[in-house]
């Protein structure tokens, strides 16, 4: 189907725009300047990924969206329902414990993703998961570390990080939804194996949020939704913002 | 007739905009320069995904060659191989830790949690006894770091490998 590629690049490319859109909201209100500078950073690696990757799906061939032809036309003219990026990452910055959960979660899931993209036969994804990898590690380095001070750390700190993955974990099982685009990809050798990405996730997550001293939470609520484009109310909000300035004033140029 | 040779010596005129001390050369950035018969072909990779500074470098590239050449210029970005501090060539760590960067460090300790931690010389005193703040400085390609001895903050050139 020739509408497959074009779509799957598409999800990778939203859930990094709108993570890094959603960061980018912390620049100058970050919690102390260590961490403004470094989620920030973080939000700038995510729309650069980004970047290379709706450059790319922009020069696959596709019938979904024909008046959309460059990377930013992908970015800035699409509706929440266009928008298949994960509920998790389109989740509000929260309290600060909730934003380094929410991040860790995604991050974790992110190492093992590109890890095997990197195995893609789709050589452009395989080039884009080689860049983004290094510099996920560190997202993840950053994200964890953060999970176990916070939740070793005081009785307040503790329990907001509890109750930030008590909150988020119904979003993870999305994380590895696969439908007939991914079937059809991983028959071509192009897309990755999410469900054998799963054993790994766990092993790395229960393993930080033990050394955190905090539970997994026992819940088998799922929500599911975003890969298909029925998204959590957040999204629209966030795209409001971002497309403002390409709503009020159509083909505007910086 | 403008030779390869004149235009990576042009290219180690064309400075970082970041790190000002650094050519895109010295950077590891420039993967390939080609001289065709009608035209110049240049291929450069990005340090980080959505590092700022290279739309910049790439038009700087363009005005330095324009000094030297008619022909037309034609820039491409390639991200495999991606970039890895060990591109940089030694004497651009030079030049980093005397511009006080901390060059990417080959000595590793490793006594953190989750990756490596370089030992880091400070680039004012040379002490080994640094602290680091944060993995995230001024750049995404640098970290935040402390001299415990003089006490003096510094950058780290962080290692991407």
């Amino acid at each position: 189907m020739k509408n497959n590629l074009f779509t799957y690049t598409l999800r990778i490319a939203d859930d990094s725009l709108i993570l890094g859109q959603r960061l980018s909201e912390l620049c100058g209100h970050g919690p102390i300047l260590e961490e403004d500078i470094a989620l920030t950073n973080i939000a700038l690696d995510l729309i650069g990924q980004a970047n290379s990757l709706y450059d790319y799906a922009a020069t696959t061939e596709h019938d979904l969206f024909p008046k959309l032809k460059s990377a930013d036309d992908l970015a800035f003219l699409r509706y929440e329902r266009e928008y298949k990026n994960l509920l998790l990452v389109e989740q509000p910055n929260g309290d600060f414990a909730q934003t380094i959960v929410r991040n860790f979660l995604f991050d974790a899931f992110r190492v093992e993703f590109y890890t095997a993209l990197l195995q893609s036969k789709d050589q452009q994804l395989a080039a884009i998961a080689e860049k983004s990898l290094k510099e996920t590690k560190y997202h993840f380095r950053h994200s964890a570390e953060w999970v176990i001070r916070l939740g070793d750390g005081t009785e307040e700190s503790h329990q907001r990080t509890q109750t930030a993955l008590n909150h988020l974990w119904k979003y993870t099982s999305e994380l590895f939804f696969e439908d007939e685009i991914d079937e059809a990809l991983k028959a071509e050798g192009i897309a990755v194996s999410l469900s054998a990405l799963k054993e790994n996730w766990n092993n790395h997550v229960h393993s930080v949020i033990e050394q955190a001293t905090l539970a997994i939470p026992s819940t088998d609520f799922v929500q599911l939704g975003g890969r298909t484009g029925r998204h959590t109310e957040h999204l629209g909000f966030i795209l409001t913002e971002m497309q403002y300035m390409q709503r009020a004033y159509p083909g505007m140029e910086w | 007739m403008v030779t390869e040779t004149d235009i990576w010596k042009l290219l180690e005129t064309v400075m970082d905009p970041e790190v000002p001390v650094l050519s895109v050369v010295d950077l590891g950035v420039v993967r390939t320069v080609k001289v065709l018969p009608d035209a110049i072909e240049i291929a450069i990779t990005p340090t980080y995904s959505g590092c700022p500074a290279m739309k910049t470098i790439e038009e700087d590239i363009l005005l330095g060659l324009k000094t030297i050449t008619d022909l037309p210029i034609h820039i491409s970005t390639v991200l495999s191989p991606a970039w890895t501090t060990d591109w940089i060539s030694e004497e651009g760590k030079r030049k980093l830790e005397a511009y006080g960067i901390a060059p990417p460090a080959d000595e590793v300790d490793k006594s953190v949690l989750f990756a490596e931690a370089p030992v880091i010389r400070c680039p004012k005193c040379h002490s080994k006894d640094t602290r680091m703040v944060s993995l995230f400085g001024s750049t995404a390609c640098k970290a935040h770091y402390q001299c415990n001895a003089c006490l003096e903050p510094f950058d780290y050139f962080k290692c991407l490998r």
